[in-house]
């Protein structure tokens, strides 16, 4: 089922608002039309890129399951190598209420990523790149989802056993011929905010260290699927990875990958 | 129709404001929903029919109509197995069985508690839905949320489809009605209780979603031990046709043996997946043997099952590192 008249007529009604043809005196018209016609693209583009210039470029490779099953663990991987000099990788799903999930500065990490974001509803989801030439390069689709990822408790709580178990990390580093892969768990409620009673509580950021490497820093938001899985690539065959965690109670978790197995 | 919206569910206020629309001298949408169900029976043994569902991914093409139901005729009236997604799916069975046996329907079987299978017991009187107990708790406890995202999925397919908790519960043994002997077995697997019904008479064996055949399974609820273990069961059972929950009816006994195969590589593929430290979307994304390429909906379902059980595998292999 293909519907689209409501979205695209509240694009074209926040379009026409922000209408590049007669730009507002002192802001230049730099948010390129938006291939996916989402009706929140021109409020986050004008938010996140601050009128530096955006193309939509299918060099940065967004990777997303055919169906959102889980509307509360959506895996995305996005690959930006093809692109020179990346700085960073902000991940957003336009319609999610806490639209950007990561932000991600790989410093000596390749400038590819792979994590599980919440959806909320049926929204785009994205990788924006800011690559070596000051412009941010966009990718991404829309991807249908049933609602409540955003809004409904983690299971942990309603489990309850979330506080058992905070902050244990689990992970591991593989050698690839395209690198070394670190992927690495931590186990955290990411509790939103938008559920009754339960007050925002996710990771905040979280540094990889490996040797020989400027570490790579992630910023994160509750849109982080809950127990977040995070996948890095580094070049080469470095040593053993140290992570730090700090979540927004300001309590800090860290933890030692060792180097791959097999040389 | 008046709707009384203090009362009223959000449904029921929907399906009122729906009839007022049509009913008014200038409706406010041009668009009015066509969609209908067109069974094709296809009798596969004396008295037996099996009624196809489209070989796809649930979708609002497909008005949700992608299982397998089955008629069998009794001088009691006709058994129903399975009654599919919805109240018009569960009310174009009956009119089908009571045009092939001239009688309305006895009894529904539903064989476990995926909507694709159950929910068309909304257009039966309760007390001749039937199911395991198992079947029974987990619709008590799931439906209301499947009920829900079949709606958000197919809409108006799903007009006044309400979730209808089978009445009777059934033991398994032989169930003997209108002359018809069944033989009911409890298995589980592929959700927490699975029927599988052989037909004395016919030697057939309704199997239910424990066997697909050119389709691949689904995993949403599945143990996989526990199914594997019960397509042993239903392998040692004699049988001369099976009538697989999804896809054609197998005479040749390819069906089990296919479903298992899937099983087995489903289970390689995700823990190898895991050991190479491969994400979800990549664990999705792996190549499928080239002896599934007549299995529809390989992809998606592969994809499906990460969603049910990566992260699980993935917990019980990562080391701790803190």
């Amino acid at each position: 089922m293909v519907r689209l008249p409501l979205p695209a007529l509240a694009a074209l009604a926040l379009l026409g608002a922000a209408a590049p043809a007669a730009p507002a005196p002192g802001r230049p018209p730099t948010v390129a039309r938006d291939p996916l016609g989402s009706p929140l693209w021109a409020l986050h583009a004008a938010r996140l890129f601050a009128g530096a210039p955006v193309v939509f470029d299918p060099a940065v490779r967004v990777a997303l399951p055919v169906i959102a099953e889980n509307q509360h663990i959506f895996p995305v991987a996005v690959d930006a190598r093809a692109l020179g000099g990346v700085r960073r990788i902000v991940i957003l799903a336009d319609l999610n209420p806490i639209p950007v999930a990561v932000d991600f500065a790989p410093g000596g990490a390749a400038p590819w990523l792979a994590l599980r974001i919440k959806l909320d509803q049926r929204t785009p989801v994205r990788a924006a790149v800011l690559a070596g030439d000051g412009r941010w390069h966009v990718s991404g689709a829309w991807v249908d989802a049933a609602g409540g990822g955003c809004s409904a408790p983690p299971v942990s709580r309603a489990r309850g056993d979330w506080a058992e178990h905070l902050g244990e990390l689990r992970g591991a580093a593989f050698a690839t011929p395209e690198g070394t892969r670190l992927r690495f768990t931590v186990r955290h409620p990411m509790d939103t905010g938008l559920v009754e009673n339960v007050p925002a509580y996710h990771v905040e950021t979280v540094t990889v260290a490996m040797a020989g490497h400027d570490p790579a820093r992630l910023t994160v938001w509750g849109a982080v699927a809950e127990d977040p899985a995070f996948t890095l690539l580094f070049p080469g065959r470095p040593g053993a990875a140290t992570l730090h965690l700090r979540d927004s109670n300001g309590r800090e978790f860290s933890g030692r990958v060792p180097g791959p197995d097999r040389p | 129709m008046r709707p009384r919206l203090g009362a009223a569910t959000r449904r029921q206020t929907l399906g009122a404001l729906a009839g007022l629309a049509v009913g008014a001298a200038a409706p406010l949408q041009g668009e009015t929903f066509a969609g209908r169900y067109a069974l094709r029976p296809q009798a596969v043994a004396p008295g037996l029919w099996l009624v196809r569902g489209a070989a796809a991914p649930m979708a609002f093409a497909n008005g949700g109509a992608i299982a397998n139901c089955a008629i069998l005729a009794t001088m009691a009236g006709p058994v129903l197995f399975d009654c599919g997604p919805s109240r018009g799916y569960g009310a174009a069975l009956r009119a089908l069985a009571r045009r092939l046996t001239g009688r309305d329907p006895a009894l529904v079987l539903v064989s476990h508690l995926h909507p694709d299978h159950a929910l068309g017991a909304a257009a039966f009187d309760p007390a001749l839905v039937a199911a395991l107990p198992e079947t029974i708790a987990q619709l008590e406890r799931d439906g209301p949320a499947m009920t829900d995202a079949m709606f958000r999925l197919l809409a108006d397919w799903m007009r006044g489809t309400e979730l209808a908790i089978p009445l009777r519960r059934l033991t398994p043994g032989l169930l003997e009605l209108g002359g018809r002997r069944l033989h009911l077995v409890a298995l589980a697997g592929h959700s927490g209780g699975d029927l599988a019904v052989l037909d004395e008479a016919s030697g057939t064996l309704l199997a239910g979603d424990l066997v697909f055949h050119d389709r691949a399974p689904a995993t949403p609820h599945a143990d996989l031990a526990r199914w594997r273990a019960a397509l042993d069961t239903l392998a040692a059972l004699p049988h001369r046709l099976l009538l697989p929950g999804h896809g054609p009816a197998d005479p040749a006994g390819r069906a089990i043996a296919q479903t298992r195969d899937w099983l087995d590589w489903l289970s390689e593929a995700l823990a190898g997946a895991a050991a190479q430290g491969l994400d979800m979307v990549e664990a999705g994304a792996q190549p499928i043997p080239a002896r599934f390429a007549g299995l529809a909906a390989a992809r998606y379902e592969l994809q499906r099952s990460v969603a049910h059980f990566y992260a699980a595998i993935e917990a019980a292999r990562l080391p701790r590192i803190d």
